[in-house]
This record gives structure tokens, C-alpha cells and sequence, in this order.
């Protein structure tokens, strides 16, 4: 039909070519060439010329100013031949009508119609604005209908404490937990005493939080830190016990990278689950990391390097083992107190890979499971508890997530400045830095203030720095391994130290 | 219309996996809520054993018209052979059929051309005619036929009292007889099912279309081409954000239909296109450009509520209009898509299943009984002018 039309509107294109061109055959066909004719052939040749170039039919446009019809079709023409420069434009001669009469004439016009532009064809940000908001709300809709049917509470347990890197971690668990589509409570829990730092910080998030201090100041060498890492969750555990929180609990530790699936996934967990950690234990070229099936105890099959702790299961989707790291062999390169180079590793199995059903620590519910330990026996005389997996009598009943394991849904890491790295409280530069080295054309002061030089090292331009300005403040010295320790940036309240040529 | 909250429409072993948790919403028509009628019972149809020439020989020569968008006729004539309301006693018949394969006659580029379709209809109903006195009974008042595409000079004379299944609609055009069935293109249900995407992926595409917007090769100025309103879709929105349109030809279209919120259905040479059919399998809203287009089963299924009908005129200010949508009324119309007997009415799946397009077609039927008495013509009284119409059409087929 396409090419019927098609063949029928070139017909008709013709026609009217020929019409226009008749006069001019008629009177070639005469022997006498008057003044006239030669006047049409030239205009005739002008406009062919003018067309060639143009690359349309510029008698329609002539036509279309001589003839011009008053009818709707050449309205819009106008419209659009102002606006655009596209062979559009013009509109026809005759414009070809196929009104079918019979129906007694339709609003629709088979012909040559414009190409309706509007003066300003931009997107309206206004509109984008709405557009965005429609498309959020479809989705929001779609969630509730195909995703999880009655979502239940997420509690959170992060055990933090103050120190340089504490804003970057906590900032970034906290993004995540703001984009968690679920009701959320967040348990902070802080070594050494709630402070105001860290409540100032965690309130930024808007979340429902529950900011509590334990114990005393967060030890120095990693594996005190883990122990006491673990005394603190349980103490969150304490805190979901007694207020009977309700929901599922999961622990997420400040330094540790969360994807938003994970939180659609332990929706899933009916009593205790556990997901897959990827273990980030910074680069290095030894790193061999194994994989060690403790099923069999002292069997040790070491495959190809996973960085993955978590869930094992069988073809048929049962757990029937565990995924883990065998540390051993990096021991003794590993770091051992806090702000060592060297890299961290983590212990068999981290409580971030696990989640619980919050009514497993309750008192008095019936229907806890048999195999759940009472909550009295766990963590009693300070024995370390390593895992969520000491709460449960049978580790055979932990449901596998995360399509049994297979997906990575949460990574693990362990990065720390040096214990004793400085930082400006709340990260808010406090009185002024003093100027170490100034902006390029300053004349440089004659004699420098004498500065008390601190115990840290700073390193600072030792030559002339008009030749090389750089911002003011100390440069960081990065180690040659990007996920190891970089040396904190120090800024101290006091001023910092700074060495000169000209001394 | 009240709403159906995990409304178990009960469709039997669908091939079509539907996703069922959804809440949809009845779909009423003006004829009330006819989608889910059956129509065995309610008429009976008599099929004309014509010789395979008319049929089956076209066939072999050009298998390819069983997959182009008037594949329709083709799998009609297969359904009705096999189904319960199909009679072999043309005494109790309501409605004749005559399985006349017109459209299968393409192009190399599979395009259908229209001009042997006179001569070859002209023919088949000579022979029934002849053979059968049902057709001199009522000059075809009760018989119909599947006249897929148009005619461009209009519906053959000897069809005037019969009654036409036909894809195309366009309100006040010649080749649109009053009193048609309107039916959708042919969309390939296999290919479509193996397309879907979960339904939880999160629709983030604001308006979708695929194809072109001039027609290089017929018009290349634009302008009769959809009668400039794709070219006007294309200048107005091809730096905005929110329309992902192209002439592209990519393999994930049916993916990306069903990860879009709107999706344009403007008219291209003819108003109609598997565009709309697609829309409503993949949940996606269809936007409707095109003047006095007449939809599939109009007194069926409630258009106005379902699509969002845009005028040609209007197709500069289409961002304004799509975005000032209220929220509900597009909530309300993706539950409406959702229905599974609303993508099912747009679907010619093989073997047949409940309240697909064949059945809503015998339910179309179905309504225009019973025939009026004065459809029935005294003996030896003629209406049909046999020798109308061009020359070319009376030569023998």
C-alpha cells in the first residue's frame, strides 16, 4: 500500500509539473519564438538553476507566494516554513485532496501537510522535573507490587569509634543505609562512650538511630580491636533484646561496602542467613587466597584464589559448608595493631556475612527455634564470641542467600590511619591553618614566624616555592599500594611545622 | 469499574506467562465486559470448501505470509477449521466464511501489494455463488469475510452488504466499511513471549519509539509521511532527555518497550501498526497519533481509558501534555494493561486459547446477531451490482 500511494502521489507530482511546464511546450511547438517564450524559457532555466542549488522545488514556493490559498494545510505551511529551513517548507501547489466525498468530508487530509515545530523544541526543565517524578512513582509502584511482599524492619548494628578515618567509613555506611528502601534502625555503638562527634555525624542521616557507648577506648592492636568489635555487637544484641526490636538484624560494620540488593535479599531470611563477604585485603603480590572446605577438619584442598567468605552449598542448594580464608599463611605479614602498613585480614568468618530474625534474642517468644542457643549462655565469662554462629546450637539450619551464596553482596575491609594521626574535630578547620606556603605572587615574608615544630612529620616543599605554588597545607604522602594505609593528612589545631631553604 | 485486586481471570494452560500478582482492573467496553465471553454456543459459522488455489497454493508459493502483519487471515482460516463453533450443516450456519488469502502477495521487500486482491475476491464469490445458494439468499448480508488492507479505491462492490474483519481503521476513509470487526495486526506471540523481562525491573525509560520518521524512499521532503507527524515528533523532541526515539534497529526492542512508561504509536503510511499490539503485551502505555484511527475491538475494550490519544496538531506540545498526566490516571492505566485478558485479546497465539483474538473476533460476530429479517432477499431480487467497478477488476482470476 505504501508503494501504491507512493506511486500514485509521484504521478501526481508530475502532473502538475507538466501543467506548469504546458504553456511552455505549447508555444515551443510553434516555430516562432516571441519575446514571451524566450522570457518563460529563461525563467524557466533561472528557477531549475535556483532549485539545483536549493535542492527543492522552489516553484512551489512561488506558487505558494502568488497563489497563496487560505485553506488549513498552507496555514500550518507558514508556521513551519518560517521556523525551519528544511525542504519542508512551501507548500504545495494544489494541495491533492482525497476527501472521500461519500462520508460527507473527513477532518483528516491525505496531501502534502507542514511539519508542525514549535518556536523553542528544548525540553522544559520544569516538565523534566515532573517527568522524573512520574517515572519515581511508577517505580515505587512496581517495587511494591513485585518486589517483597511485607518488608520487614532492618536493624543495623555498626560498632564505631573516634578517629581519623571514622567520617569517611561512617559516611559511607550511612549513604547506604539512607537508600535502603525499608524501615531502618540503626544501632551505634561506640567504644570508649557515646560522643558528641560521632551523634553530630550520625544525625545528618536522618535515620531512626539508637547511639550508645560501651566499654572503654578501642585497644590498639587489631586483635583486641576484633574481640572487642564482637563484645560490642552483642551488646547491640543486648540493646535489641531488651527493647524488643523487631526485624531483621544485620551487621554492618563501618569500614565495609554495602550494594543495595543485599537489603532486598535478607528480606528473604527467615531465622539466620548468611550472604557472601568479598574480602578486600588490599593488593599485593602474594596474596594466594584459598579456599578451605572445613567440613572435613584438617583436610585442607586449596583451590584457586576467591577473596569471598560465605555459604557453600551443594547442587541441589543446600548449605553444606562454609567458604572461608586459611589466614595462615599470611600471618606474619599481616598488620597487627591499628595504622600498620601492612594489610589487615579478617577472621574465619565476619558477622557482617550473617543476618538474624530479631526474635532470636528475644526472652519469652514460642516459637523460637530449638537449635537457638539461650541468650545467657552466649558471650558469658567475656569468651569471644567470633560469629552470629555461636547463637545457634546447629549451624546446618543458616539459610543461604544471595542465590545460595553465589552472589557477592556485601565487601569487607579494614583500612585505619596510624592510631595517633590527628584531625581537626568534626572536620571543621578550626581556628585557621597558618599559611605554610602562600598563594603565587604574595612576596614572600622576610623572616617566617618562628613555629613550634610538631612531633608529626610533615612534609612540605623544601625549596623555593615560587616556583612551585601549591595549595597550602600539607602534601600526602601516598603509599605505593592505594587500598593500604595512606598516612593522614594532618592538620593539627596548632600549626604545622614547616622547613625552609632559607634555615 | 471496580478493582480486582489479584483478579484471577482463569485462563487455562496460557503459553503466555502472565504475572498474575499484580492488581489489575476489569476492562468494561462500551458493550460491557465482553472480553472474557466465550463464544462458543453463541453462533455458528459455516466454511466454504473453496479449491486450494485460493488459499493453500498462495501459501506455498510465498511462506512468508505467515509471519507479516496480516498473517491474520491465514491463522483465522486454520482456527476455524478446528473449532467448536465451525458447522458443517450450512442450513444452521449464522455466518459464512470464505477463506480467500488476498494479502499474500508480497513484495521482495514484504510489502503487500493490492492489485490482484480485486479479482481474486471477484472470482471466490462467483464460485460461492454458484455452488452454494447462500450468497444469492442474502447477497452476503450474512457472510464475512478477513479483507486485511486496503483498497485504495475502495471496498469492492460485491462486498457491500457483507460484513468485513479488517485491520484497518480509519474513521471516514473508503476502505473502512461501517459495521467491520476491527482486529490488531499480527504480532508473533512466540517472539514476544521470549522477550519478557521480569516485571520487576523498574520502568526508567519516560517515552519509547522505535522507527522512522521520514520515509527516504517515497517521500523524501516529508510531509506526506504520516502526514508530517513523525517528522514533527522527530523535530521537536530528538535532543529531549525523555524520549528515547530513533530510527535505530536494535535487538533489545522488546525490552526496552517493557522498561518504558509510554510508548508512541503514531500513524505511519496507514494509522494503525503492530506498535499498539506490542504496547499492550509489554505494559507499556501506548501514545495514539493519529486522527480518526477506529482500534481493534473498539466496543470491546475501553481505548480512551487504556491509551492516551494525542492530535496530530498537538504533537508539538506532546511533552506538556504526557507529563501533565495525573499520577493516578497512568497507575490506573498500566493495572489496566496489566489485565491478562487484555494482552491476550490482541494476541493470534497458535493453537488458539481462550479470549485471544480469534475468539474476541467470533465475539464480534456473535453481538451482530441475530441477522435483521430484511437481509433476506425474495428469490430472484438483486442488489449487487456485478459489473461495477474498474474494468481491470471484472477480468477473470
Amino acid at each position: 500500500m505504501k508503494q501504491l500511494t507512493a506511486l500514485q502521489q509521484q504521478g501526481r507530482r508530475s502532473n502538475s509539473f507538466r501543467n506548469a511546464s504546458s504553456p511552455l511546450d505549447a508555444t515551443v511547438d510553434g516555430a516562432i519564438k516571441s519575446p514571451a517564450t524566450i522570457f518563460w524559457l529563461i525563467l524557466h532555466g533561472l528557477c531549475c538553476l535556483i532549485s539545483l542549488v536549493l535542492g527543492f522545488r522552489f516553484s512551489r514556493l512561488v506558487f505558494f507566494l502568488l497563489f497563496s490559498t487560505s485553506s488549513s494545510p498552507s496555514a500550518t505551511n507558514i508556521y513551519s516554513a518560517l521556523q525551519t529551513t528544511l525542504p519542508s517548507s512551501g507548500a504545495a501547489s494544489p494541495p491533492e485532496r482525497n476527501v472521500s466525498a461519500a462520508a460527507g468530508g473527513s477532518r483528516v487530509v491525505v496531501g502534502r501537510h507542514g511539519i508542525l515545530i514549535r518556536p523553542w523544541p528544548h525540553p522544559d526543565p520544569a516538565e523534566v522535573m515532573k517527568a522524573h517524578g512520574i517515572i519515581e512513582r511508577v517505580q515505587t509502584e512496581q517495587r511494591s507490587q513485585y518486589g517483597v511482599k511485607n518488608p520487614r524492619t532492618v536493624i543495623a548494628i555498626t560498632p564505631t569509634y573516634v578517629r581519623t578515618f571514622q567520617t569517611p567509613h561512617l559516611t559511607g555506611v550511612m549513604h547506604s543505609l539512607m537508600n535502603v528502601p525499608y524501615d531502618l534502625i540503626w544501632i551505634v555503638v561506640e567504644a570508649g562512650g557515646a560522643t558528641n562527634e560521632t551523634s553530630s555525624l550520625i544525625a545528618k542521616s536522618g535515620l531512626k538511630n539508637i547511639h550508645i557507648g560501651f566499654g572503654g577506648k578501642m585497644p590498639f592492636l587489631w586483635e583486641d580491636r576484633h574481640k572487642l568489635e564482637s563484645r560490642m555487637r552483642l551488646h547491640a544484641l543486648r540493646i535489641v533484646r531488651e527493647k524488643r526490636l523487631d526485624g531483621i538484624v544485620m551487621f554492618a560494620d563501618d569500614s565495609n561496602m554495602h550494594s543495595l540488593e543485599l537489603f532486598d535479599e535478607i528480606q528473604n531470611v527467615k531465622w539466620v542467613g548468611a550472604v557472601s563477604v568479598g574480602i578486600l585485603v588490599g593488593g599485593s603480590e602474594e596474596t594466594e587466597l584459598t579456599i578451605v572446605q572445613t567440613d572435613d577438619i584438617g583436610k585442607d584442598e586449596k583451590k584457586s584464589q576467591v577473596p569471598v567468605q560465605g555459604p557453600a552449598c551443594n547442587s541441589s542448594n543446600h548449605l553444606v559448608g562454609w567458604h572461608t580464608f586459611n589466614t595462615l599463611p599470611f600471618v606474619e605479614r599481616s598488620a597487627r595493631y591499628i595504622g600498620d602498613r601492612a594489610f589487615v585480614l579478617p577472621r574465619k568468618l565476619e558477622w557482617a556475612g550473617f543476618v538474624l530474625n530479631s526474635r532470636l534474642v528475644w526472652e519469652d517468644t514460642e516459637d523460637k527455634p530449638v537449635w537457638v542457643k539461650e541468650w545467657e549462655e552466649v558471650g558469658r565469662d567475656d569468651e569471644d564470641v567470633e560469629s552470629p554462629l555461636s547463637l545457634v546450637k546447629d549451624t546446618s539450619v543458616v539459610e543461604p542467600l544471595g542465590s545460595c551464596g553465589r552472589k557477592v553482596l556485601l565487601w569487607w575491609l579494614r583500612v585505619e590511619a596510624r592510631a595517633d594521626s590527628k584531625f581537626p574535630a568534626r572536620w571543621i578547620i578550626d581556628p585557621p591553618l597558618e599559611i605554610t606556603v602562600p598563594a603565587k605572587r604574595t612576596p614572600w615574608p622576610d623572616a617566617p614566624p618562628e613555629l613550634p615544630s610538631s612531633a608529626e612529620k610533615v612534609i612540605i616543599m623544601p625549596e623555593n616555592t615560587e616556583k612551585r605554588p601549591t595549595k597550602s597545607g600539607s602534601r600526602k604522602k601516598r603509599s605505593s599500594r592505594s587500598k593500604r594505609k595512606r598516612s593522614a593528612k594532618v592538620l593539627d589545631e596548632h600549626v604545622s611545622a614547616r622547613h625552609t631553604g632559607d634555615n | 469499574m471496580t478493582k480486582d485486586f489479584g483478579a484471577d481471570l482463569v485462563g487455562p494452560r496460557s503459553a503466555f506467562k502472565f504475572h498474575r500478582t499484580q492488581p489489575t482492573e476489569r476492562i468494561s467496553g462500551s458493550a460491557g465486559d465482553v472480553l472474557e465471553d466465550d463464544p462458543v454456543g453463541r453462533l455458528k459459522v459455516f466454511v466454504y470448501e473453496l479449491p486450494s488455489k485460493y488459499n493453500k497454493k498462495i501459501l506455498q508459493k510465498d511462506p512468508r505470509c505467515l509471519t507479516h502483519m496480516f498473517a491474520a487471515e491465514i491463522y483465522m482460516h486454520r482456527f476455524l477449521l478446528s473449532s467448536p463453533v465451525r458447522t458443517l450443516n450450512p442450513e444452521e450456519a449464522d455466518w459464512f466464511y470464505t477463506p480467500v488469502y488476498t494479502t499474500c502477495d508480497l513484495t521482495p521487500n514484504g510489502l503487500p501489494l493490492p492489485f490482484k486482491s480485486p479479482r481474486m475476491m471477484r472470482s471466490a464469490i462467483q464460485l460461492i455463488s454458484s455452488n452454494w445458494p447462500y450468497w444469492n439468499r442474502t447477497e452476503g448480508a450474512d457472510h464475512f469475510f478477513i479483507e486485511e488492507k486496503a483498497i485504495d479505491r475502495g471496498i469492492l462492490p460485491l462486498l457491500q452488504r457483507a460484513t468485513l474483519v479488517q485491520t484497518f481503521g480509519q474513521r471516514n476513509h473508503v476502505c473502512l466499511k461501517d459495521g467491520s470487526v476491527i482486529i490488531p495486526p499480527y504480532a508473533p506471540p512466540q517472539k514476544m513471549q521470549a522477550h519478557l523481562i521480569p516485571p520487576s525491573t523498574p520502568r526508567s525509560i519516560f517515552v519509547y519509539f522505535r522507527g522512522l520518521f521520514y520515509d527516504v524512499g517515497n517521500d523524501p521532503e516529508g510531509g506526506y509521511y504520516a502526514r508530517g507527524a513523525r517528522a514533527s515528533v522527530w523535530e521537536n523532541f530528538k535532543d529531549n532527555p525523555l524520549f528515547d526515539i530513533s530510527t535505530e534497529h536494535p535487538t533489545t526492542y522488546y525490552e526496552d518497550m517493557q522498561r518504558a512508561v509510554f510508548c508512541l504509536c503514531p500513524l505511519g503510511w496507514a494509522p494503525w501498526s503492530p506498535r499498539l499490539v506490542e504496547a499492550v503485551i509489554f505494559g507499556c502505555i501506548p501514545v495514539i497519533i493519529a486522527d480518526d484511527i477506529v482500534l481493534p475491538f473498539a466496543d470491546a475494550i475501553p481505548w480512551e481509558d487504556i491509551g492516551v490519544f494525542v492530535a496530530e496538531k498537538d504533537v508539538p506540545k506532546l511533552d506538556t501534555i504526557l507529563t501533565s498526566i495525573p499520577i493516578n490516571e497512568i497507575l490506573r492505566k498500566q493495572r489496566l494493561l496489566a489485565n491478562p485478558s487484555m494482552k491476550q485479546a490482541m494476541l493470534f497465539p497458535q493453537p488458539a486459547q481462550s479470549r485471544d483474538a480469534f475468539h474476541q473476533i467470533l465475539n464480534g460476530l456473535a453481538r451482530k446477531l441475530p441477522h435483521d429479517k430484511n437481509v433476506y432477499l425474495n428469490p430472484g431480487e438483486k442488489i449487487l451490482n456485478w459489473t461495477a467497478g474498474p474494468v481491470g477488476d471484472l477480468k477473470p482470476w
